[in-house]
Order: structure tokens, then sequence, then C-alpha cells
């Protein structure tokens, strides 16, 4: 009977897993068809990995999503983070304020953030390009890295802040001494979700960017009119590229903890 | 310590200018018609007017909220029993598959609907299937995750409890087991209606155009046509009517409690 269940188990996650992975495998596959042809493998060729090499707004594309991303990162990391902190230690009033402005920014349909950003620019002249995209790339992304902090803080004890005041720390040195190493992992995190948030973003960056600047996102959004099989190369590349990450970023710890148990036993 | 606070005013300030502002500018644009300048604008409820007296927005407004009803539905009822087999393996696996549901979340989402696109291409399904397959595809792991994280802080004694007061194993799920399992479901709902509504590159990708959203409408009156206030109006209706469903599951949440 107990088997029967780890069956039944194992059955309902390898059809989950199928349903998740086909689509991905199938663009890897058709990235190296010899022909124009979605639906029929006629034969293997690296012709529109050539292609895309040579598509000059697809290596932008590829470009501007890497630097927005990375950027829009580390800006809402450092913002986030000292937002939190400042946050942590607010009074009601304006920690309910700039709370609820951040649920907003989160919780709005994101097309409608997008049209308000877009208003926004706008009003002001501000012209469409890189640099409204990278401002609201970095405007959406800081309330992920504060709703990620926020909750470590709040464990935090404050007397050991407190305490390195008290001992002779400035305010900054407290800062970066004490009260930074103790939520590090979750400033990790909060960047990690901020870049995924800005890697994966479509409809912000789709209202926001300007003539001649596409991401990855906004470039296959308009690419789709035509079969355009370069951008099987291009997704493939992605795919790859995250895979790799992914499986270093779960693995190494994976391996550091067998070595440091293998150290305990020997010791 | 005091000192800190001031860390939060400049990000008080950047958060008035940056989210408040424009939430601000969508409504004013709403309640306004082109033509007026800003110092001049004079409030209206044309846009409004306009939207409710032609049946087809309204049914444009109803699909979309049908089809994200029907996609959490489905959603719900595909991604309990992946989450449960989930949290029934051993630890180890447990990480293994949470991390396989995870990875391609990670891939950017236009990539993932483009995949579908090729698959979906030669087949005879209608274009409201194939944007129904889209649409499960990328918000199911979203529920999943959610369901998974409520079920595994279940405490597994509660089960042994139940069987030992006489529950067979079906009583034990619905008794114990789904109820637990709520609140999972609840933010499940949260993170799959709530993109589903206002979704507009799944219905352009893999309907062909053919299969109209809200999304599309907003998407059309602000990049095709340029009448941005008729499209301001078009998103305050709609992030009410999100705003107002999700109060109603709020709402579920809670007699759930009591």
């Amino acid at each position: 009977m107990k088997q029967n269940k780890q069956w039944g188990s194992k059955l309902i996650i390898a059809l989950a897993l199928i349903f998740f992975y086909l689509p991905i495998i199938y663009v890897v596959i058709f990235s190296f068809n010899s022909s124009r042809s979605l639906s029929n493998f006629t034969g293997f060729s690296l012709q529109w990995y050539k292609k895309m090499f040579e598509n000059r707004t697809m290596m932008e594309s590829i470009y501007y999503s890497t630097a927005i991303a990375l950027i829009a990162t580390a800006v809402s990391t450092v913002v986030g983070t000292i937002a939190a902190i400042g946050l942590s230690k607010s009074n009601r009033v304006i920690k309910e304020y700039v709370t609820q402005a951040n649920n907003l920014s989160m919780l709005n349909p994101d097309i409608v953030t997008a049209i308000g950003l877009m208003l926004f620019f706008s009003s002001l002249h501000v012209p469409f390009g890189f640099g409204t995209l990278l401002l609201a790339h970095i405007i959406f992304c800081i309330p992920y890295v504060m709703l990620s902090v926020s909750p470590k803080l709040r464990q935090l004890d404050d007397n050991i802040a407190e305490a390195a005041l008290d001992l002779g720390c400035t305010p900054v040195q407290a800062l970066t001494k004490v009260i930074i190493p103790q939520i590090k992992e979750a400033i990790v995190s909060g960047a990690l979700i901020a870049f995924t948030m800005s890697f994966d973003d479509f409809v912000i960056s789709y209202f926001v960017t300007g003539p001649g600047v596409n991401n990855i996102s906004t470039y296959v959004y308009s690419s789709v009119k035509r079969i355009n099989p370069s951008v099987n190369a291009l997704s493939t590349i992605i795919i790859l590229a995250i895979t790799i990450v992914l499986v270093v970023m779960n693995v190494v710890p994976l391996v550091r903890e067998r070595r440091r148990k293998k150290n305990e036993k020997m010791a | 310590m005091k000192g800190f606070r001031r860390l939060l005013y400049p990000y008080a300030v950047w958060v008035g200018a940056f989210i408040v502002v424009p939430m601000l500018l969508v409504m004013i644009y709403a309640f306004t018609t082109s033509g007026n300048s800003v110092l001049t604008f004079r409030l209206t409820l044309a846009n409004f007017a306009r939207f409710f007296s032609d049946s087809i927005f309204i049914s444009v407004l109803w699909r979309s909220l049908k089809l994200a009803f029907i996609t959490t539905v489905i959603c719900i009822f595909l991604g309990y029993p992946v989450a449960y087999a989930i949290s029934r393996l051993k630890p180890g696996s447990q990480a293994m598959m949470v991390l396989l549901v995870t990875i391609p979340m990670w891939i950017n989402m236009l990539v993932r609907t483009y995949a579908w696109r090729g698959i979906l291409l030669e087949t005879n399904l209608s274009p409201e299937a194939k944007v129904y397959i889209g649409m499960v595809y990328n918000f199911l792991p979203f529920m999943i995750l959610e369901i998974y994280t409520s079920l595994s802080k279940m405490d597994p004694n509660l089960l042994v409890a139940a069987n030992d007061l006489g529950c067979d194993n079906r009583k034990a799920f619905l008794k114990v087991t789904l109820p637990l399992s709520v609140p999972g479901i609840i933010s499940g709902i949260t993170l799959v209606f709530l993109p589903a509504v206002s979704s507009f590159f799944i219905p352009k990708l893999l309907g062909g155009g053919s299969f109209v959203l809200v999304g599309n409408l907003i998407e059309n009156y602000f990049v095709t046509t340029g009448d941005w206030n008729f499209g301001a109006a078009i998103s305050l209706i709609m992030t009410i009517v999100v705003l107002l469903s999700m109060r109603l599951t709020k709402h579920f949440d809670y007699s759930q409690e009591d």
C-alpha cells in the first residue's frame, strides 16, 4: 500500500515536470533545426546561432537585459537595505505610508504601474530610452528588497547595535559592522529577487522603453509577428545560462555542507 | 539608534515621487479627456460612461475575469496533487523537486510563452485553448510552491492523531490536511488570479490577436491609438475589479480561520 502511494506521487510529479520542461526542450531542439519550420525537424544546423550573433538588435537586447538587471539589482539592494533599516526604526505614520506605497507598487497589476510611470515620464518630458527603463526597474525592485530584508531586521536585538554605539562605534560603523552582517543572507536573497524581477520583466519595460532600446522580453514580443527561429537560439542561450547559474548556486552549498560534515566526522 | 530613522527620509520622498505621483496621474488621466492642459483640467466621467455603455468593453472585461478565474481553478486542481505528492517525498528529494519546479520560473516569461508557440502552431486547438495552456503553464509553479509551503509546515503527528482517533486516510485528509493548506491555496490564488486578469502578452502570443483581453485593450489605447485618458480609465476599472475580488478571497480566508 505504502509502495503504491509512493509510485502515485512519483507519477504525478513526473507528469508535472514533463509539462514544465516540454516547451523548454522543444525550443532547445528546434534551435538546431536546419529549416525555418517550428514543427518539422529537418536536420542539424547552427545557422540560427550564426544569424543570432549577426543580428545586432538581438545581441543588444541581451546586453540591455543583463546591464539593466545588474545595475538595477545593485542600486535597489543598497537603497532598499538602507531604507528598510530606516523603516525598522521609524515612527508609525511614516512607516505606514512607506509600507502602503510599497504594497501598492507590488500588488498593483504590472500594466497599471507601467502606464503610471509612462504618464509620469511623459509629463516631465523625459525622453524614453535606457534611462527611463533603468529608473523604472530600480523603482519596482526596491520594494521587493525591502520585503526580503524587513522581517530579518524585526528579529534583530536592538541592544547589540546599542552596545556597539556605547563602545565607541560611530553610527556608520554600527551599521556596517553590526547590523548589516546580521542581515547579510536576507540582503542576498533580496538581491536575487530583484535580479529575477528585472530580468523577467516585460510589461513595465514595454511601456517605458524608447526607440532602439529593447531588452530580451520586448525583443521577443516584437519579433513574434513573423516566424524567426533565431529566437529559439536566443532562448536556448538564456536557458543554458540560467540553468548553469541555478545549478551552481544550489549545488555549491550542498557540496560545502557535505565537506563540512565529512570534516566533522574526521575530527 | 533613533538616528537611523533618518535613513528612511530619502526613500519616503522617492516613494512619493515614483509610486504615489504616477498612480495619481493615472487617476487624473482617467477623469479627464484629452485636450486638457495640466493646469486647466476639468474632471469628467465621460471615459467611464463610454466604457460601461459599450457592450464590447464589458464583454472583454468579463472574458478577462472568466479567463483568470478558470486559470486559477485549473491551477488549484492541477497544483494541489503535485504539491501534495512533493510533500510526501523524502526531505532531500523534496528540495530537489522544488528546485526542478522553480528552474523554469527563472527563464524569462516571454521566452517560456514563445516556447509554446512552436508546439501549438500546428495543432487544431482554438485560440482560447492555446491561451489557457499558456496561462496555466506560466502560473502553475506559483500555485504548487505556495501549497507545498503550507503542506510542508504541517505537523505529521496531526495525521497520526487523526488516525488514532478513528479517521481513515480519506477523512484525515479532508478534515486535517486540506483545511490546514487553505492559507497556501489563498496565497496561490493571489499569485495567479491577480496577474492573470491583466496579462496581455500570453493572449497576444498564443491567441494570435483574435483573443482580446482587458490588458490588450489598455495596450491598444496607450500604444496604438494614443487615447491615454480612456486607457487610464480602463486600467482604473480593472484595478478596482481586481481589488474587490481579492477582498472577497481574503474574506473567505478569514471566515476559514474563525
